[in-house]
């Protein structure tokens, strides 16, 4: 069980911040969906999370401990798990390869744990030497997913994972999320399909110009009518 | 040393650095208006050089010409001489990405050092070009201020023009060019062509560098001077002075041409069997000060004064 | 056509030669994304090393190699802990030009400690073998079979390590490979150290093969990134390749022209090969 803290975080690229006192909680085996308009900084929180970016200002935590500043490896071997949006798979190897770079600081776990992605997404099992630059979006993102996963993560963090995908593959997506969440992995989410993320969701966060707006568990924001009319779509 | 051989040596020392101010002033169009890496910096300079020596040498020679005609002549024909021929790579280039053109102009610069040595009918081969006669000889005879008259004015020429054109529009789509690729094409710059008239330019002037050269020493050959020491010396020059800054690049042109004389100074007090390996010991401390100027002052002596950004292009 | 044969078989030599340093250039820019200009002359750096342990220890050059291996590895690890490391933050333009003066330093220093003069490992002419018409040296089989041996190996440290699968990993996407916790400053050092130890037995194999001089790795660096850039940069398989083609296509060229101008064979394939595929034969980073 893991709990993330993200504390009056400020952060950025270079000399601008784009993060400017972000606030949020992730409880143990909790789903958290972060909302938000475009540039409202919530791929940046994500990259923050994970020591990709500089964090100049607050802190982040996991059970206690500040990560902040630690380096992206670093953070991967505290039991974080990360999908980025996009580049979020190993195009010039194959499937196997790319679960096996997953596990890459659990070598010996590394048999076990790619039965377990494999029973999660079967069509990898059949196609575990087809190198991924092949494959089709749904399948690359089944990759990704199933990467994060072979560290055996107790907290995984999502950027956008069904952005691009077709209405009923982003419903299955979801569908595995919630399995995923069901073994006891707690989940931050960035989602632009608000309105199922929320459903899924323990609490939701909306955020703007790299701050947290709003925070309230998800049928509270999918029911708040200003939330419903900036990012529900009406 | 007597008080005219000091000052005959100053002379001397001042107009090499003047001939590098040209040569570190071209690079600066190409790289530090519009970064455009260009390692082949000693062939534009030797294609100038024996474009020069060709055009204004007494006839009979064992080479193409001498055609026999004034200097000034022959300093504008080097300049034409380099921009045909960086036209030409140019066209074929300056598409390339900064590191992948920094490759092909090694291999112009290669492609130039072979053809100088081995055309013989053009350029007498390894025996080279002797008797290039010496600027204003009618009115200075061998006086060695002649030259360095012509060194200066040629660095105060280049200098006016480019400051003219770093401050006009051109030289704003070319910063523009460097500083963003996309933002200038998405402004409807035809990014290509002006790309390939900084390499030009660059290039011809780093000819005019070349001709300066030949009509300082009088002779040149293919192994006269190393290329590749060249190409370095301008380049440290231009990083030490300030990329994008043209007074800086004069500034550098004259810092590390004192800093590389003093080398010789230094190593000419090594013990007389290692007097063969001195120039490896001065080639080695520029590469070392060339690695302390890019850790801890990157920027140079006069960094360019607008703020400007890593090109990763 | 023994002509053709002859110059076959002194292009897949050369060939090799490339192949070695290609690989270097290659796994450097998918791993650090900077042209390693200064790879020539670690070849210099690494011929010049087995030529101390021929002529001081007495040993023959193929005992030679491995020495002259580890120690332009280490130089290269030094290098990039004194030289690069500190820069890497920088542009991968800085980078270049930091090689480039870093190329010139290890010529000179190797300069300054041999001198300037040619120099052959073990003097004499060795005859070669003659099959047919083609004649073939005895360097020219050890370097063929070395080259394969080395290529072989490293194709085995690739697929079946987990520090080679790391750094494909890394080649392919380094942001991913850090969130799946490679350390990267691990993997870099792995890099220099093939990359410096590949340069070395291209550089050992050109001395073989023509002779030892301060300028022998600067004069390979164009047709290497030609051989790498044909290859698909960043794709260390396309290096091999890459080396063969050029090797060849330089040998073969001087049935046509000068033997002089055979450096403008690999300039030709570089234009030609970065305009018409970008990305090169293989499709390498763009």
């Amino acid at each position: 069980m893991t709990a993330l803290r993200v504390e009056d975080v400020h952060g950025g690229y270079g000399g601008t911040d784009i993060l400017n006192g972000v606030s949020l909680a992730v409880d143990p085996g909790e789903v958290v969906v972060v909302i938000g308009p475009n540039g409202a900084g919530k791929s940046t929180l994500m990259r923050a999370i994970f020591g990709l970016i500089g964090v100049h200002r607050g802190r982040i935590t996991v059970d206690g401990r500040n990560i902040a500043g630690l380096r992206p490896d670093q953070v991967s071997g505290l039991g974080l798990g990360y999908v980025p949006q996009d580049d979020n798979t190993f195009a010039g190897m194959t499937v196997g390869e790319n679960l096996e770079m997953g596990a890459f600081l659990r070598p010996e776990h590394t048999a076990r744990r790619m039965a377990a992605v494999f029973d999660l997404f079967p069509r990898l099992a059949e196609r575990s030497h087809q190198r991924v630059g092949t494959m089709s979006g749904g399948e690359r993102q089944m990759v990704a997913l199933g990467r994060a996963l072979m560290t055996e993560p107790k907290l995984l963090l999502l950027d956008e994972p069904t952005a691009g995908l077709a209405p009923d593959l982003a419903a299955e997506t979801f569908e595995r999320i919630r399995a995923v969440n069901s073994q006891g992995v707690g989940i931050l989410m960035v989602e632009q399909n608000a309105r199922q993320a929320l459903a899924i969701a323990d609490r939701g966060v909306v955020m703007v110009m790299g701050r947290d707006r709003h925070t309230d568990t998800g049928p509270a924001l999918l029911a708040d009518p200003e939330v419903a009319s900036l990012f529900l779509g009406g | 040393m007597d008080w005219a051989g000091l000052a005959g040596y100053g002379a001397f020392f001042l107009t090499m650095a003047g001939i590098y101010a040209v040569l570190a002033l071209g690079l600066n169009v190409q790289w530090g208006f519009t970064g455009q890496f260009n390692i082949g910096i000693a062939g534009f300079f030797a294609v100038g050089a024996y474009a020069s020596a060709i055009a204004t040498t007494a006839p009979g020679g064992a080479h193409l010409g001498g055609f026999d005609l004034p200097v000034w002549v022959g300093l504008a024909a080097a300049m034409a001489a380099s921009a045909v021929i960086a036209a030409a790579v140019g066209l074929l280039t300056v598409t390339l990405r900064a590191d992948y053109l920094a490759i092909a102009t090694i291999g112009i610069a290669e492609i130039l050092r072979l053809v100088l040595k081995n055309e013989a009918w053009l350029t007498n081969g390894v025996r080279g070009i002797a008797g290039i006669p010496r600027p204003l000889a009618e009115m200075a005879g061998d006086h060695p201020a002649a030259i360095l008259l012509v060194v200066l004015a040629a660095v105060a020429v280049v200098y006016l023009a480019l400051e003219r054109g770093r401050r006009s529009p051109w030289g704003r789509v070319l910063r523009a060019i460097r500083d963003n690729e996309p933002a200038a094409r998405a402004a409807g710059k035809n990014v290509l062509r002006f790309r390939l008239q900084a390499f030009v330019l660059g290039s011809a002037i780093m000819g005019l560098g070349g001709a300066l050269y030949a009509h300082t020493v009088g002779f040149i050959s293919p192994e006269a001077f190393g290329p590749e020491l060249v190409t370095f010396l301008v380049w440290v020059m231009l990083i030490a002075g300030g990329s994008g800054n043209n007074r800086g690049a004069v500034l550098g042109a004259l810092a590390i041409w004192l800093v590389w004389s003093g080398t010789e100074i230094l190593t000419g007090r090594l013990p007389p069997d290692m007097v063969t390996r001195a120039g490896a010991v001065r080639v080695l401390l520029i590469g070392v000060l060339v690695q302390v100027i890019l850790r801890w002052r990157p920027a140079g002596l006069l960094p360019e004064r607008s703020p400007r950004r890593d090109d990763d292009a | 056509m023994a002509d053709i044969l002859q110059l076959l078989v002194y292009g897949v030599v050369l060939g090799s030669i490339l192949t070695l340093g290609a690989i270097g250039v290659s796994l450097i820019y998918g791993i650090l994304r900077f042209a390693h200009f200064a790879h020539g002359d670690m070849m210099t750096v690494g011929a010049y090393a087995a030529l101390v342990a021929v002529a001081a220890a007495g040993l023959p050059v193929y005992a030679a190699l491995p020495l002259a291996m580890a120690a332009a590895a280490a130089v290269a690890v030094a290098i990039d802990r004194i030289v690069y490391r500190p820069l890497r933050r920088t542009s991968p333009m800085i980078l270049l030009i930091s090689s480039f003066g870093m190329a010139l330093v290890l010529r000179s220093a190797v300069q300054l400690v041999w001198g300037p003069a040619n120099r052959v490992y073990v003097p004499g002419i060795r005859v070669p073998y003659q099959v047919a018409d083609v004649r073939i040296g005895v360097d020219h089989l050890v370097i063929v079979a070395g080259a394969v041996v080395l290529v072989i190996a490293l194709h085995l440290f690739l697929r079946r390590t987990r520090t080679g699968k790391a750094m494909r990993a890394m080649a392919d996407n380094a942001e991913l490979a850090r969130i799946s916790g490679v350390d990267t400053e691990r993997v870099v050092l792995w890099t220099w150290v093939i990359g410096g130890a590949l340069a070395a037995a291209a550089g050992v194999f050109l001395a073989l093969d023509t002779r030892l001089h301060p300028t022998v790795g600067w004069h390979m660096l164009l047709p290497v990134f030609a051989a790498a850039i044909l290859g698909g940069i960043g794709k260390p398989y396309g290096a091999i390749a890459g080396g063969l083609t050029i090797g060849v296509a330089q040998e073969l060229s001087t049935a046509v022209i000068a033997p002089v101008y055979k450096p403008a064979v690999a300039f030709a394939v570089i234009v030609v090969v970065l305009i018409v595929r970008p990305r090169g034969l293989l499709g390498g980073r763009g």
